[in-house]
């Protein structure tokens, strides 16, 4: 990949930052419409129950209540792939939904919700995977013995009984991950007003399209008559890609009273209704050879979808055992069950993360079995090729980059020595590739110079705190030669008609990028074939450089404002779409993430000294929006090493830490240095940009780098994430105090 | 009828935010949260958590951080708030706010104005506070997004600022 792409790494301010440090960019949740009600909806208490009658006479007397809805006014469309309607009678988690009303306040929306009466018939729940997978287990649904959400999906290549035959040392061990919570700050809710027999929709929303063309299709209304807006989101991390219920509910509310509705969802319903990590339990085999080379490779993966499966969530946890190392002899089963918890849906890396931390830990010790530095076995076991698609990878050498990166900022094997003979340090290591590219066709965008000379890029994609606006602003400047403050990017609203993709899969910039590229080439063609007319000059010898059209020595130079003034309005404009095309090449992502941590023997407690990641995400174009998401996905992802996990009792089903006081996110103090080493390596094998995406790659090696510092700190290891004191306190009670 | 009815719990006062009179007509037991959000208009804090565990809500009274869910808007009365909404050139929560665009100390930008007014506090008592001072006032504010590196970096560059200010002072 020698290609030079055509945006140079530069460190442009986030384009809408400063609304947001003043407090004046508008979320959903900000919205307020002139007589607009606010709604609430009526969770199940119950992980599994039917309910026999629900009593809202009182509620309908509670002062400041306008409207209720109940499982009688069911609007008849379903959800889930399943007969699931919008307000149910068979409930099937801890927040399924039972009914719902609008009030004029808060305060009276909240009474409300406390005056119903229903009586509920308690049924026996499901709960977890062990539960889940019993013989005698209570069934989520009748037609689906086992609680099996699925045919199990088994991939092999090679002779994998061969395999473990030829291996001379064998690694194995059962591995859990646990069900963690996306947490985005901004909750899932909307706004909902009927502009007449106009739906307008104000969503916290990764996908402002998937939202229009769903709600149109439950409400049998035509696409036009729906139009999605979402200026400013408060964060998604997968789990706003979807349409959940209570975008139709609001609308549906809205179109009962004739008022525009806010519908916004508190803390404890996010977390217990609007998407979760699926936990994982993986029985895992390494084979080897003396030498270190791979020959087996088998997971068997069993996955806690929750009570509902959502389309297209369905995690690739196997992904990384096919993908990651060159071997032969692999097989992989993976089973997703039903049970009585809050449905799973993407989050950040979904499948991936999950798979890598144990994948990454069982290389951990085969790599002490066999006396190698935890390098030098995944070099000796490097992949030039995507096994699991039969296809060389589109930048053969990435991953090799990131390895020498890493080590070389992380200064690998070097470790600082503890104060006191009661701690311990360790140092840990690990890798992860992640499926990357122009994936997501298609993406449109129109770039337009206005009269004036300014330029407005305009696509229907939204911009959920990765920087979306601020990079297609450089890309349209780049392609202009413009300074990047003279362009503004319109987003987020589907009344553009330009259909763009979720925000999703690491994928945006990769697959929207180059149709921004394509259409500001054109449109500088069109420019300069203007000012060819205008100065009577010829086309090939102009050019447009820094906002002006610079010719030759007869015609003087033109600044573009004054050339665009010339033009019929709107006359300077290009569309441009990506659209999908079958690759000769894989396009992955790879990074490799080192940590340091210090652990104290007494109390077991974790101290993170330093981390280093390093991705590969083909070209980096915005160096200080890149450190922001590298940085970020490796504090998400020492909170999944650490201290996040949902808890739920075991016999009722029942969430005990829907909340940001006991489900424990990473805080300021928890963090330690993190550094991005950069590997710009640009991949122009899907995208003239040479883009490949970064939001997840620099999430899913963190939780293993981590485990295997422990680890190397104890000399214990841990196989269940996450690493709380409570199991380490035991581990070192066992093993006493290792070392 | 009916909102006569609903309006006989209400009660009627002031309040002082940003240097700003608003006159209020709520329910005694209206946060002020909900108060600032929807009778001033002041949307910059946010409502995350409503038990005050992330600190979204942050504003200052009197001078002092609180959570903004925590407190309700009758207590308010007579006293001096001051929002994220008060930015302006030479003043705390101004220079805060050009740090962190800065250091891109945000990304979904949720949590922000919350971040800054716990920082504001801070650097009102202390225009050079130590780095542990920083993390300590904003170990109560949740991001997600995981901005914190650049959060910190962005006050610690601030507090050099105050430092050297202090410095050219004593010369």
């Amino acid at each position: 990949m020698t290609d030079t792409p055509p945006c140079p790494v530069m460190s442009v301010p986030r384009r809408e930052a400063h609304q947001k440090v003043t407090g004046r960019a508008h979320y959903s949740s900000d919205i307020l419409l002139p007589g607009q009600l606010y709604a609430g909806i009526l969770r199940s208490p119950h992980a599994r129950a039917r309910v026999r009658q629900v009593d809202d006479c009182a509620v309908r007397k509670v002062a400041g209540v306008r409207d209720v809805i109940t499982p009688g006014d069911d609007p008849g469309f379903y959800w889930y792939g399943e007969q699931v309607p919008t307000l149910g009678e068979e409930l099937r988690f801890v927040g399924d939904e039972i009914a719902a009303l609008t009030a004029d306040s808060e305060e009276a929306a909240t009474d409300g919700l406390r005056a119903f009466a229903v009586d509920y018939e308690v049924l026996e729940p499901v709960v977890g995977l062990d539960d889940a997978a019993r013989d005698g287990a209570p069934l989520v649904y009748p037609d689906k013995p086992g609680n099996l959400a699925a045919k199990p999906r088994i991939y092999s290549r090679g002779d994998i009984k061969a395999g473990f035959a030829a291996a001379e040392v064998v690694v194995a061990g059962t591995w859990t991950t646990q069900t963690a919570l996306h947490n985005a700050l901004e909750p899932h809710g909307c706004n909902a007003w009927w502009d007449g027999e106009l739906l307008n929709l104000w969503v916290s929303t990764q996908s402002i399209f998937t939202v229009r063309d769903n709600v149109a299709s439950k409400l049998g209304l035509p696409l036009n008559r729906v139009r999605v807006h979402a200026q400013h989101i408060g964060g998604g991390f997968g789990a706003k890609q979807v349409d959940w219920k209570p975008t139709v509910i609001a609308a549906i509310l809205a179109r009962r009273s004739n008022r525009p509705v806010k519908l916004m969802l508190d803390r404890e319903a996010e977390n217990l209704a609007a998407g979760n990590r699926n936990a994982t339990r993986q029985q895992l085999r390494l084979g080897a050879t003396r030498d270190g080379r791979l020959c087996a490779i088998a997971a068997t993966i069993d996955i806690d979808g929750g009570a509902y499966t959502l389309g297209g969530e369905n995690s690739m946890v196997a992904g990384c055992y096919q993908q990651l190392y060159d071997c032969d002899n692999v097989y992989t089963e993976q089973r997703q069950y039903y049970s009585n918890t809050g449905p799973a849906v993407a989050f950040r890396a979904p499948g991936y993360v999950e798979g890598t931390a144990a994948l990454e830990q069982a290389m951990d010790d085969l790599a002490r079995e066999l006396e190698l530095d935890p390098f030098a076995l995944r070099e000796r076991n490097y992949s030039s090729r995507d096994q699991m698609r039969d296809k060389v990878y589109s930048s053969p050498e990435a991953l090799r980059r990131c390895y020498s990166a890493a080590r070389q900022d992380f200064d690998w094997p070097v470790r600082s020595q503890p104060a006191t003979p009661r701690k311990c340090r360790g140092i840990g290591m690990a890798a992860s590739v992640w499926p990357a590219g122009s994936r997501n066709p298609p993406a449109y965008a129109t770039v337009i110079v206005q009269t004036d000379g300014s330029v407005s890029v305009l696509s229907g994609t939204q911009d959920i705190g990765t920087g979306t606006r601020t990079v297609l602003a450089q890309v349209a400047a780049q392609a202009l030669d413009l300074p990047v403050d003279q362009v503004e990017v319109v987003i987020g609203d589907t009344a553009t008609e330009l259909y763009a993709p979720p925000s999703a899969g690491s994928a945006t910039l990769a697959t929207l990028g180059p149709a921004v590229h394509a259409a500001a080439l054109e449109v500088r063609q069109q420019v300069l074939t203007l000012a060819a007319q205008e100065l009577k000059a010829e086309l090939q010898l102009l050019r447009l450089e820094n906002g002006t059209v610079a010719g030759t020595a007869e015609s003087p130079a033109v600044p573009l404002r004054e050339l665009a003034g010339a033009a019929p309005p709107g006359s300077l404009r290009a569309n441009s779409a990506i659209q999908s095309k079958p690759g000769a090449v894989a396009t992955c992502t790879f990074a490799v993430q080192c940590a340091e941590v210090e652990v104290d023997l007494d109390t077991a407690e974790i101290t993170l000294l330093r981390l280093t990641c390093a991705p590969d995400c083909g070209a980096v174009v915005n160096r200080l929006l890149a450190d922001s998401q590298v940085i970020g996905g490796v504090t998400q992802g020492l909170g999944f090493a650490l201290t996040e996990a949902r808890l739920v009792d075991d016999a009722t089903g029942l969430v005990l830490n829907a909340n940001l006081e006991d489900y424990l996110v990473p805080t300021a103090a928890d963090v330690p240095p993190i550094n991005h080493a950069v590997v710009n390596l640009p991949d122009v094998s899907e995208n003239p940009l040479g883009i490949k995406g970064l939001g997840e790659p620099p999430m899913i090696a963190t939780a293993p780098a981590i485990a295997n510092a422990v680890r190397d700190a104890l000399g214990v290891r841990l196989r269940d994430l996450p690493l709380t004191r409570r199991r380490l306190l035991e581990a070192l009670k066992q093993s006493g105090t290792g070392r | 009828m009916e909102i006569i009815e609903a309006q006989s719990g209400y009660t009627s006062f002031t309040l002082q935010v940003n240097g700003q009179r608003y006159a209020l007509n709520v329910e005694p037991r209206r946060t002020l949260l909900d108060a600032l959000r929807i009778d001033c208009g002041l949307t910059g804090a946010k409502k995350v958590c409503e038990m005050g565990n992330c600190g979204a809500c942050t504003v200052l009274l009197d001078g002092a951080a609180v959570y903004s869910c925590l407190v309700l808007a009758v207590e308010c009365e007579q006293r001096q708030l001051t929002t994220i909404e008060s930015g302006a050139t030479g003043n705390t929560v101004g220079a805060l706010q050009r740090v962190f665009i800065e250091h891109d100390a945000l990304q979904c930008g949720y949590c922000t104005p919350g971040q800054i007014m716990s920082l504001a506090a801070l650097f009102d008592r202390d225009p050079s506070p130590s780095e542990a001072s920083i993390t300590e006032a904003v170990a109560g504010n949740l991001c997600r997004c995981g901005a914190y590196r650049h959060i910190l970096q962005a006050a610690q560059s601030l507090a050099a600022a105050g430092a050297n200010a202090a410095g050219s002072e004593d010369d």
